[in-house]
């Protein structure tokens, strides 16, 4: 249609604006294009929502051409090529169509083998091994990721986040009838046919018994999280409908990805509530998935062979399966990359020159995949050195130092992100202004980061913070003196020293600590090292943004949510920032049916997040993998990375 | 003899006790807790940890958790580890034959070759054999198994491309195949312990072999003609031993201890490496297991070192 490439007018003050061509006298819209986004704005240029107008155009525009989708004016690849010019990726892209009532598009297979089998042995590596096998036991991913090989979920998410059918016969949809208008239900058809490994046939029963089974408390699920506020219900065998008691945008959360692979009901239902511990089968899963389940070793391995009644066709490639737990990344990705012992290295978090040098080598290579992760520093907003009724960093109290914006300012502009990309990250890290860094629609364009000494030492000295006979500036009898705690991990404290590096030249004195993760992370109610309770005036690390949706991810930082003494420090909400334009907007975006008014919610959350300088995002991460060669392993930064494994083949 | 072996039996009792209630203490006054993983998970709300909790029992009193396990154990119940929900002694009788056979040949290994070492070395002290084995055994003893273990992953593994440096349980392949396999694997991480061991206890037999050979009744026993051969192997040995054998059966719990690190690094599923991992993911029952059978290991051999003692050594007897 000779679209060509576009961009707005230079003197348009539109951030986004459209073009058109006539084709047969009819206007056509080709595409939608924006303004290419200054590298650094300067602070006075920056209005975090002055570009309301913008969105606003973007929204009626989407509107018209979802319509014209619906109507068959446009195909989905043209809507899809068109969104991505605004830099909406294909997955999100696909979910807004999903919701403005065209049906979501399942996600293409890459998949090129032939015929079932004949692809030997696959040897995976997880340096931390699966412990169990029952999905709903799962602790963390590498649990999930063993139980993935036998047990399946409805559907699960490929690269680009968009929707892959798995155990499900079709997305849902407004049309197909699967999704409500309202958006409180949503009806799930299953794949006829498909048995489970004994050969008994996979029916709605069994997904309706996994909710049973998670929702009791007894029987100390963890996926009781994603099951208690729903009710699954049969509407006959091959058909499920789950109910929402409010209307909820992001329905594809249970029985969806490899957190939530589905177990047979026959084998556990004599094992509900207290006696689930008892099951056999939880050592020896009898699932749906591409491989038997042959042998399990906690923590060190797990086997499978082929299911040579997999209810895909021609897959899986592979005749065996091995993951093999144990020992450290960095030997891990010795053994994949270097000497090629396995064909695949899970979780490759070893600094991006060793890895260089590894793949000189030459058996295999590194495999990024990128997701919503973002590794971040947060920022405290109570005292932490004060304690009022026995509790440190108490909501009675307010930060000394960061209660002055100017000094939450200067250290934005302290954190040399591009040296931790090209000193730690390397490959495996961009630089970033936004807390929320996925899925693409959910990303704000309205925001900016820069690393200057200068300018944040002359905010401070504008501010009143002089330097004192020591070097360190002070006001009013106060230092600038200040503790950045996190959890004990090469890059991070790396990414540490840079930082202590540059606030020493603006005049902050920077005193660091660490942790050790597995009382960082801890939720002991006894431990003062903590995140959550944050006994210090910063700390980093990063929460994984586990599907490609952000409504639990920010739903965190709501003001009711603050950890305190009262709630055992489980409020979610660590910095203990309160700000009631941001609840306001989350709770907005909660009930908010409209995909484009959602994104455009939780843009608003992130800028306003952005503004009061809540985090200051050191850098967002990809998945790090190792593969051989020959390897076509298909991973998802919006998933497990066992999720897509039945589309694994090898390159003859 | 029996009534001795009883004797110290029952005086192990109170000891093995006093060790559990030590070891559990410690580990619960350790900080973290075997959910941390959830901790950053958004998917999973804090009030779920928090049950979990509650449920497995880590908000009870210490000294309540120390009766419940104390209870437990005495009625054969080894625990329920957190992490991987399944009962302690299956996930330790799981990893015993791979700690056995890898500890087990490297324990042969180190005697093959400090035995007879040792022993020539102490018949020509300050000869240039000696001088030579007691610089190796020096730098043997000097370098960590951790270094020597990547030493030798990085020049037979990657340089020469001749072992394998992860070790894997389910070698496929049947019959001679699967036995050479097995010890291709097991080639590296037996090296590196037994040589380790092997260092300490040439140094050792030689110093018992050179205090033995100085004494009169060797230089009677070579006045009466008897061959060189003989004398050392039927009268010098025999004598220097008896110090050598006590120091190996009271060397074996240490050598579980060392294992850990190989085990680490060969990722060889044993009982240290189960202790490693239990440790990170502070996984307590695993943990107070592991080390209780640490603990029992070594009163065990210390009463076999003991009893082993009075029977090469008539002369000491056991009341």
């Amino acid at each position: 249609m000779g679209c060509g490439i576009w961009f707005c007018p230079t003197d348009s003050q539109k951030t986004v604006c459209i073009h058109t061509v006539a084709v047969d006298a009819h206007p056509i819209r080709c595409a939608i294009y924006r303004q290419p986004i200054p590298v650094v704005a300067s602070r006075d240029r920056l209005h975090p929502y002055g570009n309301q107008t913008g969105t606003t155009m973007l929204d009626k525009e989407l509107r018209s051409m979802i319509g014209d989708v619906k109507d068959g004016r446009m195909d989905r690849r043209g809507f899809i090529q068109r969104l991505a010019a605004v830099g909406l990726t294909a997955p999100l892209a696909n979910q807004i169509l999903a919701l403005g009532g065209v049906a979501m598009a399942e996600g293409a297979s890459t998949y090129k083998p032939s015929k079932r089998g004949g692809g030997g042995a696959l040897k995976l590596l997880w340096w931390q091994g699966p412990t169990l096998l029952n999905p709903h036991f799962a602790t963390g991913t590498k649990d999930q990721d063993g139980a993935r090989l036998f047990y399946e979920p409805l559907a699960c998410w490929d690269p680009d986040g968009n929707m892959k059918l798995v155990l499900a016969a079709e997305i849902p949809s407004i049309q197909n009838g699967g999704l409500a208008a309202d958006g409180k239900s949503v009806t799930w058809k299953l794949k006829p046919g498909v048995k489970w490994h004994d050969g008994t046939p996979f029916t709605a029963d069994d997904v309706v018994f996994n909710w049973e089974y998670a929702k009791d408390p007894a029987t100390s699920a963890l996926t009781i999280a994603t099951l208690r506020d729903i009710t699954v219900e049969k509407v006959d065998d091959l058909t499920v409908r789950i109910l929402f008691n409010k209307p909820t945008p992001f329905w594809a959360d249970a029985f969806v990805g490899a957190p939530n692979t589905i177990i047979p009901k026959h084998l556990f239902k004599d094992y509900m509530g207290s006696k689930s511990r008892e099951a056999p089968t939880n050592l020896s899963p009898v699932g749906t998935g591409p491989y038997k389940f042959v042998e399990f070793k906690p923590g060190d391995l797990v086997r499978g062979v082929i299911n040579p009644d997999y209810h895909m066709a021609n897959r899986p490639y592979f005749d065996s399966i091995e993951m093999k737990g144990g020992g450290d990344a960095v030997s891990a990705a010795r053994a994949v990359i270097q000497t090629g012992e396995y064909d695949f290295g899970w979780n490759i978090q070893v600094e991006d020159d060793v890895l260089l040098r590894l793949e000189k080598g030459g058996k295999g290579k590194t495999v990024y995949a990128v997701g919503g992760d973002t590794e971040f520093i947060a920022l405290n907003f109570t005292d932490p050195n004060t304690e009022v009724d026995g509790e440190r960093s108490s909501m009675k109290t307010k930060h000394p130092l960061f209660s002055d914006p100017a000094v939450r300012k200067a250290l934005s502009l302290l954190i040399d992100r591009e040296s931790v990309k090209k000193a730690i990250y390397g490959r495996a890290g961009r630089t970033t202004a936004n807390f929320l860094n996925g899925p693409e629609k959910f990303v704000s364009k309205n925001t900016s980061w820069e690393f200057s000494v200068e300018k944040a030492s002359k905010i401070l000295d504008d501010a009143g913070w002089k330097p004192g006979a020591d070097g360190i500036r002070e006001k009013d009898g106060k230092k600038l003196k200040l503790v950045y705690q996190t959890s004990i991990n090469g890059p991070r404290q790396k990414t540490q020293a840079i930082v202590k590096q540059a606030c020493q030249k603006a005049g902050i004195d920077v005193e660091l600590k660490s942790v050790v993760a597995s009382v960082f992370f801890s939720s002991d109610v006894g431990n003062p090292d903590t995140y959550s309770k944050f006994y210090a005036d910063m700390e980093m690390f990063q929460i994984p943004l586990s599907q490609p949706d952000p409504s639990q991810h920010m739903r965190r930082y709501l003001s009711n949510l603050v950890a305190t003494k009262e709630n055992k420090w489980q409020g979610t909400n660590f910095p203990r920032w309160v700000n009631k334009e941001y609840d306001a907007t989350i709770q907005a975006a909660d009930g908010e049916m409209d995909p484009v008014k959602r994104a455009a919610l939780y843009i608003k959350a992130n800028d306003l997040m952005y503004q009061d300088i809540v985090f200051i995002p050191v850098q967002h991460r990809l998945k790090v993998e190792a593969a051989a060669n020959n390897l076509r392993p298909v991973v998802s930064g919006w998933a497990n990375e066992t999720d897509n494994l039945f589309d694994w083949y090898r390159e003859e | 003899m029996s009534q001795y072996v009883l004797r110290r039996l029952l005086i192990a009792i109170p000891s093995l006790l006093g060790i559990s209630l030590v070891l559990f203490v410690v580990l619960a006054l350790a900080p973290g807790d075997p959910f941390s993983e959830l901790a950053t998970n958004p998917n999973v709300p804090p009030e779920v940890a928090l049950a979990l909790r509650a449920k497995f029992g880590l908000d009870d009193p210490i000294y309540l958790r120390y009766l419940h396990w104390l209870n437990a154990m005495l009625h054969g119940d080894w625990g329920f580890s957190f992490v991987s929900r399944m009962n302690v002694d299956t996930l330790i009788l799981q990893r015993l034959p791979t700690t056995l056979y890898v500890i087990g040949s490297a324990q042969i290994l180190a005697l093959l070759i400090a035995i007879p070492v040792g022993v020539y070395a102490a018949t020509k002290p300050y000869s240039l054999f000696d001088q030579v084995a007691n610089t190796l055994a020096f730098v043997g003893f000097s370098l960590p198994t951790f270094f020597t273990g990547i030493l030798f992953i990085l020049i037979f593994s990657v340089t020469l491309d001749w072992l394998p440096f992860v070790y894997t349980t389910d070698i496929k392949g049947t019959g001679i195949h699967w036995v050479l396999e097995m010890i291709r694997q097991a080639i590296m991480p037996v090296a590196v312990l037994g040589l380790f061991q092997a260092a300490s206890m040439t140094r050792f037999v030689r110093s018992a072999m050179l205090d033995v050979i100085r004494l009169d009744y060797v230089t009677t026993a070579r006045a009466k003609g008897i061959g060189q051969r003989r004398v050392i192997i039927k009268h010098v040995m025999r004598n220097a031993m008896i110090p050598v054998v006590t120091l190996i059966a009271l060397q074996i719990p240490a050598v579980f201890g060392g294992a850990i690190v190989t085990e680490q690094i060969f990722r060889i599923p044993g009982i240290g490496s189960l202790l490693i991992s239990s440790i990170l993911s502070n996984d307590t029952p695993v943990v107070m297991a592991v080390t209780f059978v640490f603990a029992c290991l070594v009163v065990l051999f210390n009463l076999i070192a003991d009893v082993l003692y009075g029977w090469l050594d008539p002369r000491i007897s056991l009341r």
